[in-house]
């Protein structure tokens, strides 16, 4: 048992913290918008090594863990980076698992393109409104039961809540080559949701920061709005919830690092959790701004809209609650029997 | 991070459960209805198993069980349902004694509590104060070797059953309120104390002890004269530590999913197929992991010799406030059912779920309110000033 970052976590977490708060900054995230993506961000993060970093050493990657892959996540949601990180890697290192011949790896390894997984099946053939898929250049996705890799140009995406990239992409597109089955995209999945898990603990703690200094510096009454009971009970019970978040974050991630047993299922608790939890701190911190939180000046609505579509880019969590329910308990109409 | 436990701990889990299959009977469950969560019986085939001992830390004279092997008694113990309240003061008390107590209260008291031969108490609460405990008026005077004690304390649970109270008492009155109080170690047999019930909405009794001119020899103070806060903050560390409540909700999500599988509602469709149900239970599975990880994080945190940090706080009031939302929606899964008592026989899941939503609501009361808590969390880990 280790409930601390290893020292080489920690290298991880202290180098991209700086990245990020470098390279991310706010006027990065809100020159971004309607959108969501920023191509410099994504070269200059390419540089790091990010995007392949989770790829074995002898697949030509960057041999990181999937622990430290999801020390960068918690960064790069802390500053809302615009750029598909999350799907970029887990894309990679599911093409990496089924078809390391596949010509695109070693682009993708790079960052020399981005790629993404469609978190959804398609729908005759089409993947609705991929996170990234106005980004990417690679889309990886179920269509029946095949797994699919297409490569093409990214289309221009919708204007979105927050920072997702959103697009359609065509997984029938000419070129498309079948890379592997339904197992491989349920581990992808599962990766993406541990992760994700982990960008909204980054984000749902910054949001929290966000409100604490706000709180302490505004004024009513002649002190500080932070000395009120009401609010600092809000933000307690917030950080309780994130700090929960964060530990079942980890624990995901172990989960699917150790081949546990139910580490799909904790991937899943972990995913709706720290979506719940991130969103209801944003929600939180934005309310102690008064006022100034709802304003576009204030950063806080960007961390309220972004937790929103982290969350949303997955479907309805109703819909992974009941595919939980039906892990955990037994689909409908066995429960007698189970 | 690496949340497996490491092979010792494992071990010593297979061994609990073990145990803990054979003597948590149907009869050791029933006694705590008596409203005392406790059963000698099991105490005492724990004491002799030397797990009572195992939990005092080996540089304090115990048996030197790792925080990580404690924290999976605590846990089995829960999810076993074993009415454990008792042990959780015994353990304390004892750990407390041997970290700031005199040889004599070493020798006479703690061999007793660790034997599993007598019980001990909290007697820090009082009529007028609660979350400001350290508000005490029960005075003790000097009196030569002696001090005399009067005064009243309220909810010293446990009291009708125990040897001893650890007694929180005003010694000054004249400097500000923290800087006055002293404990001693009173045995209840000491003439001038009435222990009187409290009955509770829940299935618990807890008692109010009332003081009239306690004679107590000075060699039964714990700590320094008017240096009763430093004593407050270990007794609390302790208690914190050992105490369970991470995990209240785990036998009722299990009696819940047992119900619901076997029960239909009106309109003939099975409790555990209907979405409603089916969201609730998933949500307190959820919940629950992320009490199991708050749980394995202040172990880990007292395993490796972290400072004491407001983790407690946080595990307290994650659990007990989840715990009551879960008991809340069970209850109303039952339906009407679900509002008949232990002991009715159609009451379902022999009433447990029932009894768990009337017990519920002391767990964000007792031990330090969830408004306390949270005033701790927001003054120890967001860094915001004492609230108004
Ligand atoms: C069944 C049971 C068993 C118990 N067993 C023991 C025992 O064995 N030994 C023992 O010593 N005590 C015991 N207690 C007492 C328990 O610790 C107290 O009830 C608890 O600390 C709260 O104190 P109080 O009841 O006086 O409530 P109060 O302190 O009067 O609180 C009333 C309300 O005000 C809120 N409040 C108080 N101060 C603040 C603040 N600063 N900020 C915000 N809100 C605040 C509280 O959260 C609560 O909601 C037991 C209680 C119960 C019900």
């Amino acid at each position: 048992m280790r409930l601390e970052l290893t020292e080489d976590e920690e290298t991880v977490r202290e180098v991209f913290a700086g990245f990020f708060a470098q390279e991310s900054s706010i006027e990065v995230v809100r020159a971004s918008e309607p959108v969501g993506f920023d191509l410099g961000l994504w070269t200059k993060l390419a540089q790091t090594g990010a995007p392949g970093m989770a790829v074995s050493e002898a697949a030509g990657g960057g041999g990181a863990t999937l622990a430290d892959l999801a020390v960068v996540a918690t960064e790069a949601g802390r500053r809302l980076a615009p750029v598909p990180l999350v799907e970029h890697a887990v894309a990679t290192r599911l093409v990496a698992a089924a078809a390391p011949a596949d010509s695109s790896l070693g682009s993708l390894i790079a960052g020399d393109q981005v790629g993404i997984l469609a978190l959804a099946p398609a729908v005759d053939g089409v993947a609705r409104l991929v996170p990234g898929g106005s980004a990417a250049n690679v889309v990886v996705g179920l269509d029946g039961d095949d797994l699919v890799i297409v490569a093409g140009e990214p289309p221009a995406g919708p204007a979105n809540t927050g920072h997702a990239a959103l697009a359609d992409r065509d997984l029938r597109a000419e070129g498309r080559r079948v890379i592997g089955g339904a197992s491989h995209y349920a581990r992808a999945r599962a990766e993406w949701q541990a992760l994700t898990a982990s960008a909204l603990v980054g984000l749902g703690h910054q949001a929290l920061d966000i409100g604490v200094e706000y709180v302490m510096q505004r004024q009513q009454f002649d002190v500080p709005v932070g000395s009120f009971q009401a609010v600092q009970h809000g933000l307690a019970t917030a950080s309780v919830d994130m700090e929960g978040a964060e530990y079942l974050a980890h624990k995901a991630v172990w989960a699917l690092a150790s081949g546990h047993a139910d580490a799909d299922n904790m991937a899943s608790m972990a995913f709706l959790f720290a979506a719940e939890s991130a969103q209801a701190a944003a929600a939180a911190s934005l309310q102690y701004h008064g006022g100034y939180g709802y304003s576009d000046e204030y950063d806080i609505q960007l961390y309220f809209r972004r937790a929103k579509s982290m969350t949303l880019v997955h479907g309805d969590p109703g819909l992974e609650i009941r595919s939980l329910a039906d892990r955990l308990l037994g689909p409908v109409g066995t429960g007698a029997s189970a | 991070m690496d949340f497996s436990y490491p092979p010792r701990a494992e071990d010593f889990r297979t061994e609990v459960r073990q145990f803990l299959a054979e003597h948590v009977t149907p009869a050791v469950l029933e006694e705590q209805h008596s409203g005392t969560v406790h059963s000698w019986e099991l105490h005492q085939k724990m004491a002799a198993k030397g797990w009572l001992n195992g939990a005092v830390p080996e540089e304090l004279g115990g048996g030197g069980r790792d925080a990580l092997e404690m924290s999976v008694l605590i846990e089995e113990l829960q999810l076993f349902r074993a009415p454990i309240d008792a042990m959780g003061v015994v353990i304390a008390l004892a750990s407390i004694i041997l970290e700031l107590g005199n040889d004599f209260l070493k020798d006479e008291v703690v061999p007793k509590l660790l034997r599993g031969e007598s019980l001990g108490s909290f007697g820090y609460s009082e009529p007028e104060s609660g979350s400001d405990v350290a508000a005490a008026q029960t005075k003790a005077v000097r009196d030569g070797d002696e001090w005399v004690i009067n005064g009243t304390k309220m909810w010293t649970t446990m009291a009708h059953e125990a040897d001893y109270v650890i007694l929180l008492t005003r010694t000054n009155a004249d400097v500000p309120k923290h800087k006055g109080l002293t404990f001693f170690i009173v045995p209840f047999d000491t003439p001038g104390i009435e222990i009187q019930p409290v009955w509770t909405m829940g299935y618990e009794r807890s008692n109010a002890t009332f003081y009239d001119d306690v004679r107590l020899d000075d060699k039964w103070r714990l700590g320094d004269v008017d240096g009763g806060w430093a004593v407050m903050k270990t007794a609390l560390k302790f208690e914190r530590g050992i105490a369970g409540g991470q995990f209240f909700s785990a036998p009722l999500i299990e009696d819940t999913i047992a119900h619901a599988r076997r029960h239909r509602r009106p309109d003939g469709s099975l409790l555990i197929d209907d979405p409603v149900v089916r969201e609730r239970l998933v949500r307190a599975m959820i919940d629950l992991e992320v009490c199991r990880v708050f749980a394995q994080r202040v172990a880990y945190g007292a395993a490796v010799g972290a400072p004491f940090g407001v983790e407690g706080s946080m595990t307290k009031l994650f659990a007990s406030e989840t715990f009551k939302k879960h008991s809340n929606w069970f209850i109303d899964i039952l339906g009407v059912e679900g509002l008949l008592r232990h002991g009715e026989p159609d009451a379902p899941m022999g009433g447990f779920i029932e009894e768990s939503f009337r017990h519920a609501p002391v767990t964000t009361i007792y031990g330090g309110t969830s408004e306390i808590n949270r005033n701790m969390v927001a003054e120890g880990h967001l860094g915001l000033p004492r609230a108004r």
